[in-house]
């Protein structure tokens, strides 16, 4: 075993460059038990809620269901599926409004829900490892387990490929201000966690598991180390309060010392990161054959008179969410109400209250505008440097900034924009509140269109080029049809002389003679009558 | 005598490294990237001819013979930009003669008015139509570079441009603010 190892074995706990430490604001939303809330009328399923392909409609408008049934299906692209949330009927299908900051609209799926809550037939699975690998990847793909910490990566695809893998990390740091979902579902749900966790081992190929924590959620912490002497697999580490130890790549650095290299996978140095809310996801999927059809959501911020944490059905609407959680909208009607999906580092501000929550909602931040003053003016970079002090990815993001407002996407990518993460971290101790992570959002996505164009140019121009090609090769058989016909009659006429026979040349000649001939005899024949008539 | 031993063992040396030398110069030559490549790669491939050239790659020879860079509509000021990069001469502002820029749009043909000509199949630059002599024809939306050239000839007139619609995985951020930072202020 390499020194490094025998680091890891150890439970070293390495550091990462930068971050910082904003006010946690969690007891607000920490402190009672995960509580369900009554069942609303109408559920939106968006039919995308995770990243890649879509999968095809299972259902028609006016059909009923039952909580728990496909509304999508896998098919043939791999998609990933989505499930009816309670039992009703689909009223309605097309495009609606969805959770994204551009407040565009994709298509949904519209629930009227019945009151009966009745669930679908499940089939649990007494012994898992009875099952194969392909086969339990596929109860998880069917189950519509996505990430449920990020940007909603398919768990079955991010399991699928097959490397030597040194540790599995289950990610319970939650390090985002405000949110306390995954700290309840620690707590109330070790057990079941630990399940999860045990398949996803077990799945993966992989020895061990490493559970992080963050040193400020004692009781999750306890709870696990009540567990945790029966499972010699997994070990628990605890990490040092400090945002944002619950990135990717900063928690590996964290736990291992190790460097995912820049566009790299965890899996580039034989790792694997699965979020707490996804094992339990996963453990729910595999052992009950229960899709994922409800998340812990945190509901917290000032405004908001009951917060805490709340199991949702995916598709219930941010509006009616609040209505239960008491919603107090700033009173001031200078002002604005704003409904932050996500936490206050990476969330975004809701286009309006009617959008589902998804399978990745993990917050519902209301906050009063004294806790969270709106967006100042932007004001000139002053080249303080602050910003590249806290970047966990050690970027410099003032650079970024110049080369953004300039356009300058090469330079940007050579600063390695596509290593940020995100964070937030550079604008919150930006002292010219520059919205830096919008410069940087909004230059991936330029550098992305680019990109989709470029590719699409390429097309075109093979598609030009095939039609030019096929226009000139239909031109020279077009001339090389006409000389063979020419060709072929030439040569008809040869062989029609060759035998004797009349020469149609000649033919033509002899018709030609045979006309001047009768023309000069009814010359002659005029002119006579003229001669006789004169003689008369 | 040593120095016709060092003679020799440099002139073989020289020799040897030569002939490697010279047989990697031909077997590993880099095929030089012709000005007309260069320059096609720039354009949009938008095919439309409001360059007045049929295509663009017809466009990019003439402007590796001389020709003005500023033609080219669908490409706008940004095309214009990187070809005054490329060939070393001052980026000029469109030449509006040729057409404005435009959002991108595509075809879309109202199939129930078609009445299958199939004039549109043969202005379609792309073959991105797809269709036979009396049936109903239909634009394959991703393979349309939004040329504009089948609106033309259709008898009918059933062909629309509409612009291409923006979707969330397209869709481009704009600088509205979002709150990222200030949850200290109540402390
Ligand atoms: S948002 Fe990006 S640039 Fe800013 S601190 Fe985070 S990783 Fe660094
Ligand atoms: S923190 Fe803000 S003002 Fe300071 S260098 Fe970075 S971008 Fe400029
Ligand atoms: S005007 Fe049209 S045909 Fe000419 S270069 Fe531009 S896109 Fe190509
Ligand atoms: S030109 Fe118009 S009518 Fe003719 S095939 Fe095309 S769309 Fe149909």
């Amino acid at each position: 075993m390499s020194a490094a190892t025998k680091a890891i074995e150890a439970g070293h706990i390495w550091t990462f460059p930068g971050g910082i430490h904003p006010p946690e604001r969690k007891d607000r939303s920490n402190t009672t038990p995960i509580e369900v809330l009554p069942l609303a009328k109408q559920f939106i399923v968006p039919i995308k809620q995770h990243s890649g392909p879509v999968g095809d409609l299972l259902v028609a408008v006016g059909d009923n269901v039952k909580a728990g049934q496909p509304l999508t299906q896998v098919g043939i692209n791999n998609a990933l599926p989505v499930h009816v949330p309670t039992s009703g009927t689909v009223s309605a299908i097309g495009p609606g409004r969805i959770a994204h900051p551009s407040g565009l609209t994709d298509t949904v799926i519209t629930i009227d829900a019945d009151g009966n809550d009745e669930f679908y037939s499940f089939t649990p699975l007494a012994d898992y490892t009875t099952l194969s690998r392909a086969e339990l990847l596929d109860r998880i793909r069917q189950a519509g387990v996505a990430g449920l910490g990020g940007a909603g990566f398919p768990t079955a695809q991010k399991l699928a490929l097959q490397r030597p893998l040194d540790y599995l990390i289950i990610n319970g740091v939650e390090c985002e201000p405000y949110i306390s979902a995954d700290d309840r579902l620690m707590r109330e749900h070790a057990q079941t966690i630990i399940d999860g966790t045990e398949i996803l081992l077990h799945i993966a190929g992989c020895e061990k598991a490493l559970i992080a924590i963050e040193a400020n959620k004692p009781e999750a912490i306890a709870a696990f180390e009540a567990l945790l002497p029966n499972y010699p697999q997994l070990a628990l580490r605890v990490v040092p309060t400090k945002y944002p130890s619950g990135g990717e790549k900063q928690l590996i650095q964290l736990l291992t010392g190790r460097q995912v290299p820049s566009r790299g996978l965890p899996i580039d140095v034989g790792l694997v990161m699965q979020n707490v809310g996804t094992a339990f996801a996963v453990a729910q999927a595999v052992l009950n054959g229960k899709p994922l059809i409800e998340r812990v959501v945190t509901v917290t911020g000032d405004n908001i008179a009951k917060p805490g944490n709340y199991w949702v059905r995916i598709g219930t609407t941010v509006a009616e969410l609040l209505n239960q959680c008491g919603f107090n909208p700033v009173a001031d009607s200078k002002q604005e109400q704003r409904v932050i999906m996500g936490g206050p580092m990476m969330g975004f501000t809701l286009p309006d209250l009617d959008v589902p929550v998804v399978k990745i909602t993990n917050c519902i931040l209301v906050p009063s505008n004294q806790e969270l003053a709106p967006a100042a003016e932007e004001m000139n970079c002053i080249r303080c440097g602050a910003c590249a002090d806290v970047c966990p990815a050690q970027l410099l993001p003032q650079q970024m900034q110049w080369l953004a407002k300039a356009k300058d996407y090469d330079g940007l990518e050579q600063q390695n924009l596509f290593d940020c993460i995100e964070c937030g971290a550079c604008a919150y101790v930006c002292p010219s509140e520059i919205p830096l992570v919008h410069y940087y959002r909004k230059a991936k996505a330029e550098i992305r269109n680019i990109a989709r164009e470029k590719a699409k140019a390429e097309v075109a121009r093979e598609r030009f080029e095939a039609r030019q090609e096929r226009l000139e090769r239909e031109k020279q058989e077009r001339l090389e049809r006409h000389r063979k016909a020419a060709e072929a009659r030439k040569k008809a006429q040869a062989e029609a002389v060759a035998q004797g026979g009349d020469n149609p040349q000649d033919a033509v000649q002899a018709a030609i003679a045979r006309a001047k001939a009768r023309k000069a005899a009814q010359a002659a024949a005029a002119a006579k009558q003229n001669q006789e008539g004169d003689d008369e | 005598m040593t120095v016709v031993t060092a003679l020799i063992v440099l002139g073989v040396l020289a020799l040897a490294f030569g002939l490697v030398l010279g047989f990697a110069a031909v077997r590993f030559r880099v095929e030089s990237d012709p000005i007309v490549d260069q320059i096609d790669a720039l354009l949009p491939q938008t095919q439309c001819g409001q360059c007045g050239y049929p295509g663009c790659r017809p466009y990019a020879e003439a402007i590796a013979n001389g020709d003005e860079i500023n033609k080219c509509p669908p490409g706008g000021q940004a095309t214009i930009n990187a070809l005054a990069d490329l060939m070393g001469v001052e980026a000029k502002p469109l030449d509006s003669a040729h057409g404005e820029e435009d959002v991108k749009k595509v075809a879309v043909i109202r199939e129930d008015e078609c009445i299958g000509c199939t004039k549109c199949i043969q202005a379609c630059p792309v073959d991105a139509i797809l269709g036979a002599a009396k049936q109903m024809h239909t634009v394959i939306a991703h393979e349309c570079t939004g040329c504009d050239l089948c609106v033309e000839p259709c008898p009918v007139d059933c062909i629309d441009m509409v612009p291409v619609p923006v979707r969330p995985d397209n869709w481009q951020w704009d600088l509205q603010q979002i709150p990222v930072k200030n949850v200290e202020s109540s402390h």
